[in-house]
């Protein structure tokens, strides 16, 4: 069984069909570029898999359980970073991650904490509070609590938006090293992250699944990622 | 069915205590707190002081000291409380919390127990007043601690108000000046003045039911040394009303 089944997922805001009919699995090993132009449903989609938004119809299924039925159980299995890394400003690094341990009830919340900040190269950092960050260690404070509990599946919101050439590079090496264990979906409009970084594709537009192949194929589809991606999305 | 091992789904209750703890300490992360508490211990007191002139009224009573809370809660407990939701809505951190393996209520039980908790150190602080009148004269110390029983219970009710007023918004101002406003339509009603407009509206029946609502006239049992049902239910009832209402309001978003 996959570690990510989306069925027939549908949201609407009001009168507007954000997310249409979606349907896709993941599994482990897999990273699941999600591309698509702002306002396209890649958000939503990612809030309607991690319980934090209720379908109006279909299922999504993390680790075995539906989010909508077993939400706590789906979580535990989940690690999410919203877009933007939000994270409590006024608590320092190490206080964040400590209470997103302790929440999850990990054994040894003090060990994992240390781990992760290690993982994450937030050690030099780990005092200070989140607010006095500057966005390249703020993504990456988001990124550490969503691997705090080495999850099996992984779903990052844009998680190098905004981030420098060897911010990116780094928070790609972290993600790589931990793929091959996972089911991750991340969403992006870097084109260039695709051929980095993923397996797979699926390409978002007006709510719908406009295309879901694996990466090579992608590539295939022309030289100009640009325009491949402008036809897809049009 | 795949498991991860390393995610175990959370015990019962590590949530929510980890949630109280966050809040709890939240409160002191800022200046905030202190300049909270100390409000709170100058005018419990100065209102004591210089309204309630309890010292020249030469009896050795908390009465007059507890007659002012009602309105030291309505201000105060919306200003503790505006940030339960309205904070977590502005950062964005509602999404985390509500995407990690914790249930809304866990959460929000979390949230508002470490508020109360919060006013009820506030409470603490004027312990030397009751000190002070026992120092100087021979006070019924069950009457001074049903007092604070009772004003604890109506920060609670003024919290669960306020709770509902964060959950409705991302300003942490607007949910303080809409829990404020609330708060303060309850502890008028049951003052002499309000009581002439409600006489002019209503029958007199009616009006003596609506005082029934106000939270004076809930306290003030406590503060003469009665831990009544009545009351005590009425604040529990406002309190965890406004609880499970502000976590619907949550839960619906």
């Amino acid at each position: 069984m996959a570690l990510i089944e989306v069925s027939r997922l549908e949201k609407s805001y009001g009168a507007i069909r954000a997310v249409k009919n979606v349907s896709f699995s993941v599994d482990r090993g897999e990273v699941v570029g999600f591309l698509g132009p702002n306002g396209a449903g890649k958000s939503t989609t990612m809030k309607l898999l991690t319980g934090y938004l209720r379908p109006d119809a279909g299922t999504a299924v993390v680790a075995g359980f539906d989010v909508v039925e077993h939400p706590v159980a789906a979580k535990a299995h989940l690690g999410y970073s919203p877009e933007g890394a939000p994270a409590y400003g006024e608590m320092t690094v190490r206080e964040f991650l400590r209470f997103a341990a302790e929440l999850r009830g990990l054994t040894d919340p003090a060990q994992r904490v240390a781990d992760t900040l290690k993982l994450c190269r937030l050690e030099e950092v780990a005092g200070q509070s989140v607010d006095t960050l500057s966005k390249g260690y703020r993504m990456r404070v988001g990124f550490a609590q969503a691997v705090i509990h080495d999850p099996a599946v992984l779903i990052l919101d844009e998680p190098t938006d905004g981030l420098d050439p060897n911010q990116k590079f780094e928070v790609r090496r972290i993600l790589k090293d931990m793929a091959a264990r996972k089911a991750v979906i991340v969403s992006t409009h870097i084109l260039e992250e695709i051929a980095e970084l993923c397996t797979r594709v699926i390409v978002i537009a007006q709510g719908e699944v406009r295309c879901d192949e694996s990466k090579e194929r992608f590539l295939q589809r022309g030289a100009d990622l640009n325009q491949v991606f402008r036809k897809l999305t049009a | 069915m795949t498991h991860n091992p390393d995610s175990p789904t959370p015990r019962p209750g590590a949530a929510f205590w980890a949630v109280l703890r966050r809040e709890f300490a939240g409160y002191f992360r800022t200046p905030l707190a202190y300049v909270f508490l100390a409000v709170f211990n100058a005018f419990a007191i100065s209102l004591a002081f210089f309204v309630g002139n309890i010292y020249e009224a030469g009896v050795a009573s908390l009465d007059r000291f507890f007659l002012y809370h009602p309105w030291l809660w309505a201000f105060l407990a919306p200003a503790a409380g505006a940030r339960l939701w309205a904070e977590e809505r502005r950062q964005g951190t509602i999404e985390l919390l509500l995407t990690w393996p914790v249930t809304v209520w866990e959460a929000a039980l979390g949230k508002f127990f470490a508020a109360w908790l919060f006013l009820g150190c506030a409470l603490l602080i004027t312990l030397p007043m009751a000190f002070t009148v026992c120092y100087l004269g021979d006070p019924d110390v069950g009457v001074i601690v049903s007092g604070y029983v009772g004003s604890f219970l109506c920060a609670g009710a003024c919290l669960g108000i306020a709770a509902i007023a964060s959950a409705l918004t991302r300003s942490q101002v607007i949910a303080f000046v809409t829990g404020f406003l609330a708060c303060f339509v309850l502890v008028l009603v049951g003052y002499g003045v309000f009581d002439e407009l409600l006489s002019g509206a209503f029958a007199t029946g009616t009006v003596e039911e609506i005082r029934r609502l106000g939270l004076w006239r809930n306290l003030e049992p406590f503060t003469l040394g009665l831990i009544d049902l009545r009351p005590t239910a009425y604040f529990l009832t406002v309190a965890f009303a406004g609880l499970g209402l502000s976590t619907l309001i949550v839960e619906r978003r």
